[in-house]
């Protein structure tokens, strides 16, 4: 079989197969919280792809080269048939991932996931207590609910990451944090600080973390790497409105890894809705290897022929891609920009003059929710 | 000391691109002839040094030579969590 395939539009780039795919299965969540990486205009039941159309994207996705999936949201356990999805990717051959908030979880249902065949569960924390978990998630008794299935996870020996998102409310509680993975019997822990898209956009005055923060997160992790070499690997996703370096394009747009929405469009990453010229092609309509080799939104960015200056003649071109292209459309109106987060962008004074104003704020949390969703979070109204 | 798979980490053969790996938590891990033939050897029952002389036999190698690459890829993989090393 090859791997290497050339676009049908005469292109330079070489396009490898994709090692990984992201099923957002669902955008229900119990949850709403503030910096959610789910679109703004969320996708209702009603148009969710039914349970054959996942089994064959999977299929697909296997037989294209992918080797993990990772079930998302939203929060998967939404989604009726988990269980049978789960046995599914298994089955196609892949490495099953869950990324869950766990709550409402009971434990007959992650034995049934576990007799499934899931490999690997992340579990989110929004904070190291109720009060902050509670308040970030929206959800009263959310935390409670959580360390409950997390006891479990561990009584029944699945693999655990757990995944933190910090910001400025919360970016104290790291140290802890750390203790909490270990004493749940983790074997990793994704620390990321915020990522400015979509949702968390709009509580950019109420979660942008303090220059401080920034710096003393690197050092919590840098000393917790050493200290738990061998017992806790430490993944490190840092600030980058503070950072001279622009957080890189994944593996490169279109080049190691595909999302599916919940309504089965076909995503070179999961905030690239937010490009508005893009059209997405949907996994029930085109065959996923020609969605991945000749998509038109997967060929946006491939390559380098797309960068303007000061990428185009940038050293690290190849090793940032000109960073993020779903915030140089957020920051610089023009997805071909440099990520303004980069030192080298015109704009990058402005961002940080940007993030010194918004740390000073004390702006409101703004939940993520459905256009007409009638349930407010508390702490909010 | 005896290397084992933790559950959550797992060889695969991957079809498309006809290579081994390891499979583990966001990580595919691309597997060279040797590395492949060391966690070949891994079945939970072996020490590092049943499977360091299964190896020198197998490649007609001296035990000293192997005996190195082998504690020291294993513990490699033990530090990123891949791998646990049961006393």
């Amino acid at each position: 079989m090859t791997v290497q395939h050339k676009p049908q539009a005469a292109r330079a780039v070489q396009v490898p197969a994709p090692m990984a795919m992201l099923a957002e299965l669902t955008h229900r969540c119990p949850l709403s919280c503030p910096y959610c990486s789910n679109p703004v205009e969320l996708t209702r039941k009603e148009a969710e792809l039914p349970t054959e159309a996942w089994l064959d994207a999977f299929r697909q996705a296997a037989d294209l080269g992918v080797l993990q999936v990772h079930l998302s949201g939203g929060e998967p356990a939404a989604r009726r048939d988990l269980t049978e999805l789960i046995a599914g990717a298994r089955d196609a051959g892949l490495y099953v991932n869950l990324i869950t908030s766990a709550i409402g979880v009971t434990r007959k249902r992650l034995e049934a996931f576990d007799a499934a065949g899931l490999d690997h569960i992340q579990l989110s924390l929004q904070g190291t207590n109720p009060e902050m978990a509670d308040m970030i998630g929206g959800y009263r008794g959310g935390y409670e609910r959580k360390m409950q299935a997390a006891a479990w996870i561990k009584e029944l020996g699945i693999p655990l990451t757990l995944n933190t998102v910090l910001h400025r409310k919360n970016l104290h509680q790291l140290p802890r944090a750390i203790d909490m993975a270990v004493e749940m019997g983790a074997r990793r822990i994704e620390v990321a600080i915020v990522q400015f898209h979509g949702w968390a956009l709009r509580s950019r005055a109420a979660l942008m973390p303090t220059l401080e923060q920034a710096e003393e997160a690197s050092r919590v992790v840098a000393e917790a790497r050493k200290r738990l070499k061998g017992v806790l690997v430490l993944d490190y996703v840092p600030a980058d409105y503070h950072t001279a370096t622009p957080k890189r394009c994944m593996g490169g747009w279109g080049m190691t890894g595909l999302n599916i929405a919940p309504d089965g469009q076909v995503l070179p990453c999961h905030a690239a809705q937010t490009i508005p010229h893009l059209t997405f092609d949907r996994i029930t309509e085109r065959p996923l290897r020609d969605i991945w080799y000749d998509g038109a939104a997967f060929n946006a960015y491939r390559g380098d022929d797309w960068m303007q200056e000061p990428c185009r003649s940038c050293d690290l071109k190849t090793k940032d891609f000109g960073g993020c292209r779903c915030q140089a459309m957020a920051l610089a109106g023009d997805a071909a920009a440099t990520d303004p987060t980069c030192a080298k962008s015109p704009l990058n004074a402005a961002v940080r003059a940007q993030a010194a104003e918004d740390q000073q704020g004390d702006g409101a949390l703004v939940y993520r929710a459905f256009e007409d969703a009638t349930k407010v979070p508390f702490g909010t109204g | 000391m005896t290397p084992v798979l933790p559950r959550g980490v797992r060889l695969h053969h991957d079809r498309v691109r006809d290579r081994w790996v390891l499979l583990a938590p966001e990580r595919v891990i691309d597997l060279d002839p040797i590395g492949h033939a060391i966690l070949s050897e891994i079945d939970g029952a072996s020490a590092v040094g049943e499977i360091t002389d299964r190896l020198a036999v197998k490649y007609d190698a001296p035990v000293e030579q192997i005996g190195g690459d082998v504690r020291e890829y294993l513990a490699g993989l033990a530090d990123r969590r891949f791998l646990d090393m049961v006393p």
